[in-house]
């Protein structure tokens, strides 16, 4: 297996805003400015395939992988369904997909590939396509997020994107879909004047913008329990994006980070951020929990508990 | 005009499982069976249905999930197709639903009147959620009644479950006033599992029941105490105890389906009709029946 070659990493926002209303407010121009941004340097560099790691795609059967090899559709968004339609047609990486569900398996995660017309791909997942290859210039892949999965089972899944990007000798762009803080008003807003939720979210989205800009991503892979605890409302059990970015970008330090924007969407943290691995590094630290190679499962304290 | 009523509140399971085992043609999968309990259970409900006179259903789903507010589906027709992104291998299903547009407005209205957030969805793209279209389908087969579907604000998640049972009461009793008002006959649907812990990995003939069984004891005990309350017409106390039985269970309720049909059917004090319980991927599934009227309450099971 040759050495993986991830040319960058790209986190930002699953919001249909910057896709459907980007006039509606300067903050969704802003976000859209910096997915086209990215869109362009997707386009100039040697890109074979988008892997997308979306948190707007929850699974519960193990890990599901889109490969169907040109899903359709036209979606609604669940909450945002007056701010219009979203017709799709993707050019999905059928191989990869196959390849990633067996790295994945091969590391004892649970995983499949789902190819079925009419699948509905998520919101997350479709503006970030759009936006970020809107003529399907280059082959995608999708991976969902386990919502029960945790720190162990979602590192070894980004281990098993990196071997299968080896394995296949891809060049590739992971693509991470997701807020930083998500609380959004539970009020219909005025988009002019739209705002982070809350101070405290703010602060804590900015510290994170500040570890992106630095390169720090295994840092903030590190922080993701406090992330999670501080500004994330709770769905599903952890924060787990920047586990997998991490782990499929290669868990360091080593990057030059650029904070493209960051917005309020509708009272959550949106922001579009570049990682582009370089020499160097911020820190040197040591960390007090396992990294981890195979995934083993559950292990049933209950059973070994028991009298 | 005579006022609106309620004539039956359903706790009515949505997993996609149950459609794919009974083999409707809508469905593109093809199942072997499986689920029997809770799919005779459900056939015995809808015999009962077929028996009450009534205009609309009214389904509160947890599949529409919603983060702004409480929203209503606000066109008269849907026609799609519905594929569960977590069992796509299961449910692929052609749907032609119609929608009782000016119930649906009646109860955004007098919900929107009490304060309570609320949309209305009028995009005809919009997808119609698996949670509405298995448990309508189980109890309705031949689709032959308009429903109201309501999105499940996720109250939970945000803040508490009992900060969920506080907003999904309003809404109960604002859709009950809204049934009054409108003069029409409505059947209830909470659409949802009780314990909701699924199993992350699936047998590779999904409808094989040696596989099937709770995902573990403390999940089946506390479904068996709601039974019990339930049976023993005890529903103010189920929705007393639901933030504790929710957080420890993981339980669907979280989407505030059971506490909102209750409050609108104001917290019976006569037993619940029980027509099946039966685990679904490790999840607790159980399909009771309110019915106001105690001349035609039976005692099922």
């Amino acid at each position: 297996m040759s050495s993986p070659e991830i040319l960058f990493g790209i986190y930002c926002p699953p919001h249909p805003q910057p896709l459907l209303s980007p006039e509606a407010s300067e903050g969704y121009g802003r976000l859209r400015d910096a997915f086209e941004t990215c869109r362009k340097r997707i386009e100039d560099s040697e890109a074979d395939l988008i892997l997308v790691y979306s948190t707007t795609w929850p699974s519960i059967i193990g890990h599901q992988i889109q490969s169907h090899p040109e899903p359709e559709w036209v979606h609604v968004d669940d909450d945002f369904h007056y701010l219009g339609s979203m017709p799709y047609k993707f050019k999905m990486d059928t191989e990869f997909a196959e390849k990633f569900r067996e790295s994945a398996e091969s590391r004892g995660l649970q995983s499949r590939t789902v190819s079925y017309d009419g699948f509905p791909i998520d919101t997350g997942s479709i503006v970030a396509l759009k936006l970020l290859n809107p003529d399907n210039k280059i082959p995608a892949c999708i991976v969902s997020s386990n919502m029960y999965a945790n720190r162990a089972e979602t590192i070894v899944l980004g281990k098993s994107a990196r071997d299968a990007i080896g394995t296949q000798g891809r060049k590739a762009v992971v693509v991470v879909v997701s807020s930083l803080s998500n609380r959004m008003f539970t009020e219909h807003i005025d988009p002019a004047e739209d705002r982070i939720h809350s101070a405290k979210d703010d602060e804590w989205n900015k510290k994170i913008l500040e570890f992106f800009g630095e390169g720090r991503l295994e840092d903030l892979s590190q922080l993701s329990r406090e992330i999670h605890g501080q500004i994330r409302v709770q769905k599903v059990v952890a924060y787990k994006p920047a586990w997998w970015m991490s782990a499929t970008m290669g868990q360091h330090n080593n990057y030059t980070g650029e904070v493209l924007a960051y917005e309020a969407l509708h009272g959550s943290g949106g922001a579009v951020v570049v990682l582009t691995p370089s020499e160097g590094s911020v820190g040197d630290k040591e960390f007090d929990e396992d990294d981890v190679e195979h995934y083993h499962g559950d292990r049933g304290v209950l059973d070994t508990g028991a009298l | 005009m005579a006022k609106g009523e309620i004539v039956l509140g359903c706790l009515a399971p949505h997993p996609p499982h149950v459609v794919y085992a009974e083999n409707p043609e809508q469905n593109e999968a093809f199942a072997e069976g499986g689920w029997e309990t809770l799919r005779w259970g459900y056939n015995r409900l809808a015999r009962k249905l077929k028996s009450i006179d009534y205009d609309a259903m009214v389904i509160f789903t947890p599949h529409w999930q919603t983060y702004i507010g409480t929203h209503f589906l606000g066109l008269p027709k849907f026609k799609s197709k519905s594929v569960d992104p977590v069992f796509p291998n299961l449910f692929r299903f052609n749907y032609d639903i119609s929608v009782d547009v000016e119930l649906a407005e009646k109860m955004c209205e007098v919900a929107g009147e009490s304060g309570i957030v609320t949309k209305m969805m009028r995009n005809p793209d919009f997808r119609i959620d698996y949670g509405t279209i298995t448990s309508c389908h189980m109890l309705n087969p031949e689709w032959d009644k308009p429903l109201v579907t309501i999105s499940s604000n996720r109250n939970a998640h945000y803040y508490s479950p009992e900060v969920m049972n506080e907003q999904a009461s309003a809404l109960g009793e604002a859709c009950a006033r809204a049934v009054e008002e409108s003069g029409k006959k409505v059947v209830l649907i909470s659409s949802h599992s009780l314990s909701h812990r699924h199993f992350v990995t699936e047998s590779p003939l999904p409808e094989d029941m040696s596989r099937e069984h709770i995902y573990n004891h403390s999940q089946y005990v506390w479904d068996m105490k709601l039974v019990e309350l339930m049976r023993g017409g005890k529903m103010r106390e189920v929705i007393d105890i639901m933030p504790e039985f929710t957080e420890q269970t993981i339980a669907e309720t979280e989407a505030g389906g059971l506490t909102w049909m209750m409050a609108a059917m104001g917290y019976p004090e006569y037993p619940a009709e029980i027509y099946g319980y039966q685990s679904v991927i490790g999840t607790g599934n159980l399909i009771a029946a309110w019915d106001p009227i105690e001349a035609t309450r039976e005692i099922v099971l």
